[in-house]
């Protein structure tokens, strides 16, 4: 048993981390915020280039020939960039849809909770988008649509489900971060407010959500198995969205400004918890399970 | 990065599971909890027979991985756990195996893989107990002994000990995390007194142990004089790392049990219980995942655990006791009978979050120690 990354790994997540960080640092995340609210081609196609959606796909066919547990490592760190696209209906497109792999065609997909994701925006829609209603999405980098028949009628793939957890965990991965180096720098009574334990115990407990939210994570991956994925979903949901509201508090009043980037790690976190499917029905699996395995 | 074990280790697994299913039925039956020279015997024996199956030292010489299986199949199996070896076994063996001299290592090793002496954790005092370094046990040196006078507290096996690991204030004049040595004080030694303490789960657990003038040879000094934080260090990161490795695996069976207890007595029809369940086996997995992952690092940094193992600890305690607050609910008033095992351990599962380092102080280390964040 080798649960931890391998040297390929690390340098894959790595790679990938300074590329996003080239090409969408904070910078480009502001400029990305303030902007026409469009989704940038040109990103999109370097983000191709580089592999990210043909990622899985078979050197013959032109992809990098990967598999999921690399898949989980690049978009936990397009997670923890706040990457904004359906990047995952169109890595999941890739070999599908033509265009898909590399970054030419755009694809969108229904996802749980009935929520359609740039709709305006991609070339492909996977599902049933027809009566598809706009709403002011809460989160101002994704544009969202609502699909007649709302979350019934939809229950994403597992695979879906997995890579949406992987960037739930960068995102937590970016909030503690913030929240730490904030915890750091900004000195209140005359010392850094990370000495004062109710301050540090936030973060020590944001740090504990990521762990157990990436050793899941990591772990559905190499299994595939549902009820893992479940798991995943669940804890990295967790660490994403508790993790934001934690950092949000560490950070203060600037923390509840639109200058402060946390509130963007939230709002994306609510909206990949809808687009994971319905939380009670992770739930009831797993519980269900216990009857069935109680090993 | 895998889960699939290897072929040597699958045999390990294999071997191990045949050898359980032989033995385990020839076992005498479990004392009460309250029989300490009872469950000195029987624990052991149980040291004893895994020593003469070869399996003694799996603690100490076995690969983590080989370890883990060790741990998961003696859980399964619902073999006994180290129980009185506790400390000889997790805690001191490993210390004097990585900080002992030669003789050190020939004179107590041995005697705690076969199943001959039980070993007791002098540490926490009355009045520093999550300050660990504020202890005030002095030991004053003459000639070849020092003479230690002070007091101990939270002392699991006391009643049943052979040995003490012993942290004393050898020089009082400096500062307080140096001056402190670690000493193997027999405890049938003249000056000691064990008191036992009654916890809230009604059991006595632990004692306190009080020592007046006791004369320990400085021959039993593990480490250099003074230097015994340092030692003390390298035995807590041995507990926090992998001390809870078989309670997750007996965890997740009680939530198994938990479940279909809720389904026999109609609890389950209970969605928001249904809800909590769900959510709990969620966590119990990760937990396990997350033994892996820390097993697999520290077979890969080659040795002592690291401080990571806080961040188990906390998510762990915490766990424990969320599975046994649904198992109350499960029960209903029978959640007041304390002839059921679940509310003795929902009793029981209350010092998780205090004992080995409270969770306040699990999370300054978490912060200081891995974040980075500057002591209050």
């Amino acid at each position: 048993m080798r649960f931890r990354l391998t040297e390929d790994q690390r340098v894959l997540k790595s790679g990938f981390r300074e590329v996003l960080a080239r090409r969408f640092g904070a910078e480009e995340l502001r400029g990305a915020v303030d902007g026409s609210g469009a989704l940038d081609r040109w990103l999109w196609r370097e983000l191709g280039e580089v592999g990210l959606f043909s990622l899985r796909l078979a050197e013959d066919e032109g992809g990098v020939g990967l598999g999921v547990p690399e898949a989980v490592l690049v978009f936990e760190e397009a997670g923890r960039a706040l990457l904004p696209g359906p990047l995952v209906a169109t890595h999941l497109a890739a070999g599908v849809v033509p265009g898909a792999a590399t970054g030419e065609t755009v694809v969108t997909a229904v996802g749980g909770g009935g929520l359609v994701e740039w709709l305006d925006e991609a070339d492909v829609v996977t599902g049933d988008a027809a009566g598809a209603v706009p709403l002011r999405s809460v989160d101002p980098l994704t544009p969202l649509h609502r699909v007649p028949g709302g979350r019934s009628a939809v229950r994403p793939d597992d695979l879906f489900v997995l890579l949406t957890a992987a960037e739930q965990l960068g995102t937590a991965v970016r909030a503690c971060e913030a929240a730490v180096q904030h915890a750091r720098t900004r000195e209140q009574f005359g010392r850094p407010v990370g000495a004062f334990q109710a301050v540090k115990h936030l973060c020590a407990e944001l740090l504990v959500r990521v762990e157990v939210a990436r050793v899941a994570v990591y772990a559905a991956a190499v299994t595939l198995d549902p009820v893992d994925i479940a798991a995943a979903r669940l804890l990295a949901d967790e660490a994403a969205v508790r993790g934001a509201r934690d950092s949000l508090q560490v950070h203060g009043g600037s923390g509840f400004t639109w200058e402060a980037d946390v509130h963007l790690c939230l709002k994306r976190a609510w909206v990949r918890v809808e687009r994971g499917g319905s939380i009670t029905e992770s739930e009831e699996m797993l519980a269900g399970d216990l009857l069935i395995d109680a090993s | 990065m895998d889960l699939a074990y290897s072929p040597e280790e699958e045999a390990f697994r294999a071997r191990l599971r045949e050898w359980l299913a032989k033995t385990l039925p020839a076992l005498p039956p479990k004392p009460s909890p309250d029989d300490w020279p009872g469950r000195r015997a029987y624990d052991l024996g149980w040291q004893r027979t895994l020593y003469d199956a070869g399996y003694a030292d799996v603690h100490w010489d076995a690969s983590p991985t080989t370890r883990l299986i060790f741990l998961e199949e003696t859980e399964k199996a619902g073999a006994p756990y180290v129980g009185a070896g506790f400390v000889g076994l997790l805690h001191a063996g490993p210390t004097i195996a990585a900080e002992g001299t030669a003789e050190q290592r020939a004179r107590w090793l041995p005697p705690i893989l076969r199943g001959e002496e039980v070993w007791c954790q002098g540490f926490s005092e009355p009045d520093a107990g999550s300050d660990l370094a504020a202890l005030r046990t002095r030991a004053r040196r003459e000639g070849d002994e020092y003479v230690v006078s002070g007091s101990k507290i939270w002392t699991s096996h006391a009643e049943v000990a052979d040995w003490c690991e012993l942290l004393v204030r050898t020089d009082g004049q400096a500062p307080k995390h140096r001056g402190i040595s670690w000493l193997a004080m027999p405890m049938d030694a003249p000056g000691v007194t064990v008191r036992p303490l009654r916890t809230l789960a009604g059991s006595t657990e632990f004692a306190e142990v009080f020592l007046d003038e006791v004369r320990v040879p400085v021959a039993n000094r593990v480490g250099d004089e003074n230097d015994g934080w340092r030692v003390t260090m390298v035995t807590l990161s041995f507990e926090r790392g992998t001390a809870f490795v078989g309670e997750v695996v007996a965890c997740r069976r009680v939530l198994g049990e938990v479940a279909r207890q809720a389904r026999a007595n109609g609890v389950w029809d209970d969605a928001g219980v249904r809800r909590r369940l769900g959510r709990l086996h969620a966590e119990f997995r990760a937990l396990w995942r997350l033994t892996q992952w820390n097993v697999s690092e520290g077979e890969a940094s080659g040795g002592v655990p690291g401080v990571g193992g806080s961040v188990f600890k906390l998510r762990y305690s915490r766990a424990r006791q969320e599975l046994y607050e649904v198992a109350a609910e499960v029960l209903g008033a029978g959640a007041l009978d304390l002839g059921c095992e679940w509310v003795v351990d929902r009793l029981s599962s209350l010092s998780y979050t205090i004992a080995a380092g409270t969770s306040e102080v699990q999370r300054n280390i978490v912060g200081e120690r891995i974040l980075g964040l500057p002591k209050g």
